[in-house]
């Protein structure tokens, strides 16, 4: 891909003003201004070639480099009986939002469900679309979410959330609040059946979504740069009446801060899941390992030049 | 408890605040006191027009506050008269031992907890406390909590399941604190645990809103067994000045968005999202504390009563129950 970046690249951005760019071809970084070609963006995970900033990724994308061979299978959310239970009104009708949100991203709502292989393993993935209404929680993701954890208890399956959100729904008042004592009960019965929880942190990921399910994994992953908190920039801004930080609530914070376990580059992201899982999932050695560990028995002479990781190594078959 | 102005402690003394929609009241009650000055001797006349006086001013706020507004009530629940935690601790509840600190970072006191005896009932009891005078605001935080305020929650909610007590929580807060030593503190994951906790307890939890629920911050002490609500408390995922300028991109629209986020108690009870209502007092409950704590207290016990009556692991699976019933319906 490199010779696209350093050869063909700043030639054409010298010809074409920004502006004028055909947003189908390229993509202009919001971190480093780079003009990014499109193809080249999909095949590096919506990840900036010159700077390595992570941009969002649409939930059919993600689910498609999470899951073994891209293969998974979506299932079908909860349908909502009451589409606008509020018959909230700003200065556009909910209802209409909603209609917009759905014809902009055509998924119902600001989440995705589907399950498939990880590594050979069972994995429920719940991914959120920030494109939908900010990828906000309200009772249809509440919903997805528990139907996503009762999916996993009956795959026996690992539940790995993904979420991007500005936080609860507005327009469903205190029915989007209600959403965080009930996506917590999604974790709890994933975790009572004994199954792995993890949570992919992405951008952003803030409010009520971190302040629920979004901060109980068994393990939370980031990605670089990604917001997470709990308070808006613009509200803790108010408050203090103070600039943040550099970095205030990045991944890397959250890091340094013992909120998250650790921050992985989209690249490794699967590879780190599955080898979360194998870990979790095969915990004991296998059979033919163990018969070699068995205390008691006599273990062989081992030559000590020809090996430095001691005698109760596992020998390779 | 500490840190209190002694002058708010007395309530002959308390500075009386009127809403603006309640001026009509305010003259009434302001001619009365110059007729009661006047008259040192009991002046039949004036006896006889204090009289009438006191009638109109109870017609008056008949009127005013069986129509109260959302926006309105947004006003009363957060009037500075109004009853807060400590007054419900003081009213209520007999040998309260707070208990401080949250065992990893620091005490916050914004939330105040303790065990106390609660109409015989041995209890842990919680609540976000908003504070009376100046000092006390600053020591409170405003009723912000900080991640250490929930932690502590939390911790007292397990000592209370350790120990097979019933939790009470109340709550009167703005929301939790959003700034940079919350956030760099976990505030997010502080209170998700404490609404995990919540969920997970065996033994009964009750809820009220006493004044405002502001957003996360209510609800990490809310995931209760039952959610009762003071008459003119309100309970919501933002404030109207925040919704107002997010959705109307100007806080001046506070009022439409306190409208339009259903935010009232008597909202909240139609949709089936609390239990239960508690009647305040004519002219809601900063007017008469103690009438409106006795009728808090009532509402309090009767739910306790019946919760105790549960078996504790049917407990915790109705409570699970009922938060997952929440639906857009509104009814279970
Ligand atoms: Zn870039």
């Amino acid at each position: 891909m490199n010779w696209i970046t350093n050869s063909v690249l700043p030639k054409i951005k010298a010809l074409v003003q920004p502006r004028e760019v055909p947003d189908n071809f390229w993509t202009k970084c919001s971190n480093c201004d780079e003009m990014v070609f499109h193809r080249q963006l999909e095949q590096n995970f919506q990840v900036c070639s010159h700077c390595d900033h992570h941009m969002g990724m649409d939930p059919d994308a993600r689910l498609a480099m999470l899951f073994d061979d891209g293969q998974c299978t979506k299932i079908e959310l909860p349908k909502q009986t009451v589409v606008d239970p509020l018959k909230f009104r700003d200065r556009k009708r909910y209802s209409d939002r909603l209609k917009e949100a759905q014809a902009k991203t055509g998924a119902d709502d600001a989440i995705m469900i589907a399950h498939g292989d990880l590594g050979g393993m069972p994995a429920v993935a719940a991914v959120f679309s920030f494109a939908f209404m900010g990828g906000s929680m309200g009772v249809a993701v509440g919903d997805a979410l528990l139907r996503a954890a009762e999916l996993a208890v009956a795959q026996k399956a690992a539940l790995i959330v993904f979420p991007s959100s500005g936080g609860a729904r507005m327009q469903e008042g205190i029915l989007s609040l209600m959403q965080m004592p009930r996506t917590v009960i999604a974790t709890q019965i994933v975790k009572e059946a004994d199954l792995p929880y993890f949570v992919v942190l992405t951008n952003p990921t803030t409010g009520g979504v971190t302040a629920s399910f979004a901060m109980l994994g068994d393990i939370h992953l980031a990605e670089p740069g990604a917001i997470i908190g709990f308070a808006g920039k613009r509200v803790i801004e108010e408050t203090i009446r103070e600039k943040l930080p550099e970095g205030f609530q990045r991944a890397e914070y959250l890091l340094e801060h013992g909120m998250v376990d650790m921050v992985v580059r989209r690249h490794d992201l699967r590879a780190t899941l599955i080898r979360l899982l194998g870990l979790i999932n095969k915990p004991r050695p296998t059979a033919e390992v163990v018969t070699m560990v068995q205390p008691g028995l006599e273990i062989p002479a081992v030559d000590k030049s020809s090996s430095d990781a001691g005698a109760d190594q596992p020998s390779k078959t | 408890m500490v840190g209190l102005d002694p002058l708010t402690e007395q309530p002959g003394n308390r500075m009386r605040v009127f809403l603006d929609f309640e001026k009509a009241v305010a003259d009434l009650e302001g001619k009365i006191e110059v007729l009661r000055h006047l008259s040192t001797d009991g002046d039949i006349n004036i006896v006889e027009e204090v009289g009438k006086l006191q009638s109109k001013v109870e017609r008056q706020l008949k009127n005013t506050y069986q129509k109260l507004s959302p926006w309105q009530k947004v006003q009363v629940a957060r009037h500075p008269n109004r009853p807060h935690f400590r007054d419900v601790v003081g009213n209520l509840v007999s040998e309260f031992t707070p208990l401080a600190g949250d065992r990893n970072f620091g005490e916050d006191k914004a939330i105040v907890g303790g065990i106390g005896r609660f109409r015989g009932f041995s209890a842990v009891i919680i609540g976000t406390e908003k504070g009376s005078s100046t000092q006390e605001r600053i020591e409170t935080n405003f009723g912000m909590a900080k991640p250490e305020g929930y932690r502590k929650a939390r911790r007292l909610m397990e000592l209370a399941e350790r120990f097979r007590l019933p939790v009470l929580t109340f709550i009167d807060t703005a929301g939790a604190y959003p700034g940079i030593d919350a956030e760099e503190r976990g505030q997010a994951e502080a209170i998700a645990r404490s609404i995990e906790t919540c969920l997970g307890l065996t033994v009964p939890i009750i809820s009220t809103i006493i004044g405002e629920g502001g957003s996360g911050g209510a609800v990490a002490l809310a995931a209760a067994d039952r959610v009762l609500m003071l008459e003119h408390s309100i309970y919501s995922v933002i404030s109207p000045e925040g919704c107002a300028s997010i959705l109307w991109r100007s806080g001046e629209h506070a009022k439409d968005a306190a409208e339009a986020l259903r935010l009232t108690a008597q909202d909240l009870k139609k949709m089936d999202i609390i239990d239960e209502i508690i009647p305040e007092p004519l002219g809601a409950a900063h007017r008469s504390r103690d009438v409106a704590l006795a009728s808090l207290g009532d509402a309090v016990e009767k739910a306790l009563r019946e919760l105790v009556a549960i078996d504790a692991n049917s407990l915790r699976s109705r409570r699970r129950d009922k938060f997952l019933a929440i639906s857009k319906n509104g009814s279970s």
